[in-house]
């Protein structure tokens, strides 16, 4: 009885330590991440960064706040994300519901994929580029509708995986009733993966808010709250760039407040999700 | 003995293989059909003919015709919603639709808008979870979601939401094979007073099962009719060989 060191002994140990490592590397970089965040931002994030529009001093404000930017992002990201639900939701629908198995279904999804590997700068340069054709000048609207197709893929593609898993018996048992396509399609198939679009969202709306090169050139920078879709927005990750580029600690450090107020805003999202997905996962058949 | 579904030279391919051949059988009305068979013999492609699910695997061909009240289902004018609403199915496994014990019985009713007419949706849900032997088990938590319930009470839920579409036929492919045996007596008590209205037709692997419901028999082997006839007859006394010997469990 050696057992103690036995080959399947020792191979448990090590996936063991394994695993035990990763779990480390995990939780130690987002602690790392969240306390060079907090221990710099933190002193600077006072209730008028929060509340207020940058004032008077340097460049991009030295009182004031950056609410600007808070506005702008959650405005930019929130739009790019309803964009993106609007196109994604029909076209992943179709996929599965009209084209299942389809070449064209084949082709949509490589589309999605190869999307998604494209760094956000060329999403920028492209928005760039649609909004010179187009006579637009870098406004809220170019933000959302280039975010909205950074974040495309990710939302389609998510949804995409969540409809696949569903078991095949659950339509049948919604045309034996009579029930269409496009019936099953809206109120089974769309209510059965709905926990899972709330996670989806999440993703989705997480790489929109957190995105500086899409919205350079097609957003702007402002130190106004737009007041309409033409108005060039600001957004937390530019001010980020913009206030850690200056050459001033007191700016710089109204960068890590917003890098804070940013990383704040993407937990409360994350934590809604998931309360969201868990009341809307009761109803789901597994 | 009155006709309710008449299948005529039936043929019907899945991509490269012949899963039923040349089947001609008409099914009584109001009664329990009960269809037999070793597995893959067609037995669920034969059922899955009689309500067009077959349409929904690609690559099928299908030649023959199946009736229901003399008319063709598979005429090109028919709307095969109206087919599945007239024939209702219960599958093997039950699945509750995504949402509480009220709403997949009303679901039905709402597609078809079949509540506007005068009845309300609340007094429909109630008769038909009663019809399904399941309303005392459920009437004070309609709104849970219904994937909350036990496997058996599932079935009685998928039995009382494919009634409340008001078909004249039901479907059954092994619907008790997936239930513990009180669940299954359940279920075969409840078709037992339903074939009073209904015409039914199930497929069943258990042989006393056949012989407790069976009205009617059909043997079916490697995709042809070997025999059919009344139960009495098929099950007690084959006139095939293969009937016979498939009833002493030589396959
Ligand atoms: N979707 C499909 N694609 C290809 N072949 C299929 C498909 N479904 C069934 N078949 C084949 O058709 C034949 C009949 O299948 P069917 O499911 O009707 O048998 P069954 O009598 O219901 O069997 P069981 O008792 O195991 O449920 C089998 O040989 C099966 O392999
Ligand atoms: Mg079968």
């Amino acid at each position: 009885m050696k057992r103690r060191f036995s080959r399947r002994y020792l191979e448990e140990k090590f996936f063991q330590a394994l695993m035990g490592l990763s779990l480390l590397l995990v939780t130690g970089s987002l602690a790392g991440i969240l306390l060079t965040v907090v221990i710099k931002g933190a002193p600077a994030l006072t209730l008028d960064m929060i509340t207020k529009t940058p004032q008077g001093g340097y460049y991009l404000g030295k009182e004031g706040g950056i609410l600007n930017a808070i506005v702008g992002s959650l405005y930019l990201a929130g739009g790019g994300t309803i964009l993106a639900l609007i196109v994604s939701i029909p076209t992943v629908l179709g996929l599965n519901v009209y084209a299942r198995g389809t070449r064209w279904a084949d082709l949509v999804r490589l589309s999605l994929d190869l999307m998604w590997g494209t760094p956000s700068i060329v999403y920028g340069a492209f928005g760039f580029t649609l909004m010179l054709a187009l006579g637009l000048k870098a406004s809220l609207l170019a933000g959302i509708i280039v975010l909205g197709l950074l974040e495309l893929p990710i939302m389609a593609r998510a949804v995409d995986e969540l409809i696949r898993m569903i078991p095949e018996e659950l339509e049948e048992s919604s045309f034996a009733l009579g029930a269409n396509r496009f019936e099953t399609a809206l109120f089974v198939i769309l209510r059965q993966i709905l926990p899972g679009l709330a996670t989806a969202i999440l993703l989705a709306f997480g790489r929109g808010i957190g995105d500086a090169a899409s919205v350079l050139f097609t957003a702007g920078y402002t130190d106004r709250i737009p007041d309409s879709l033409m108005a060039p927005a600001a957004s937390l990750p530019l001010a980020v760039f913009f206030q850690l580029n200056t050459p001033f600690p007191e700016v710089q450090q109204r960068a890590y407040a917003a890098a804070l107020i940013l990383t704040v805003i993407v937990l409360l999202t994350s934590l809604g999700s998931r309360w969201l997905a868990g009341r809307l996962g009761r109803y789901t058949i597994r | 003995m009155e006709t309710h579904i008449s299948i005529r030279n039936l043929n019907a391919h899945y991509q490269d293989q012949q899963a039923l051949k040349n089947i001609s059988l008409d099914i009584p009305k109001n009664q329990i059909t009960v269809i037999i068979g070793p597995s893959g013999c067609g037995k669920t492609t034969l059922l899955k003919s009689m309500n067009r699910f077959l349409d929904l695997v690609s690559g099928t061909q299908i030649s023959g015709d199946v009736l229901i009240d003399d008319e063709s289902i598979y005429a090109p004018s028919v709307d095969v919603t109206e087919v599945r609403k007239k024939v209702g199915l219960l599958l093997q496994r039950p699945f509750p639709l995504p949402m509480s014990i009220y709403d997949n019985v009303a679901y039905g009713l709402r597609i078809h808008s079949m509540h506007t007419r005068g009845h309300s949706l609340d007094t429909a849900v109630q008769h038909y979870l009663e019809m399904a032997g399941l309303w005392d088990e459920v009437k004070d938590r309609l709104h849970a979601p219904a994937a909350r319930l036990s496997v058996g009470q599932q079935q009685r839920l998928c039995l009382a939401r494919g009634l409340a579409v008001e078909p004249e036929i039901l479907l059954g492919d092994e619907p008790t094979s997936a239930l513990d045996p009180l669940s299954a007596l359940n279920i075969e008590k409840r078709l037992m007073a339903l074939k009073e209205q209904y015409t039914i037709v199930l497929v069943t692997h258990i042989l006393r099962q056949a012989k407790r419901l069976a009205d009617y028999a059909v043997f079916m082997y490697l995709g042809e009719m070997v025999e059919h006839g009344p139960a009495q007859q098929v099950l007690e006394n084959p006139q095939q060989e293969r009937t016979r010997a498939y009833l002493e469990g030589e396959f």
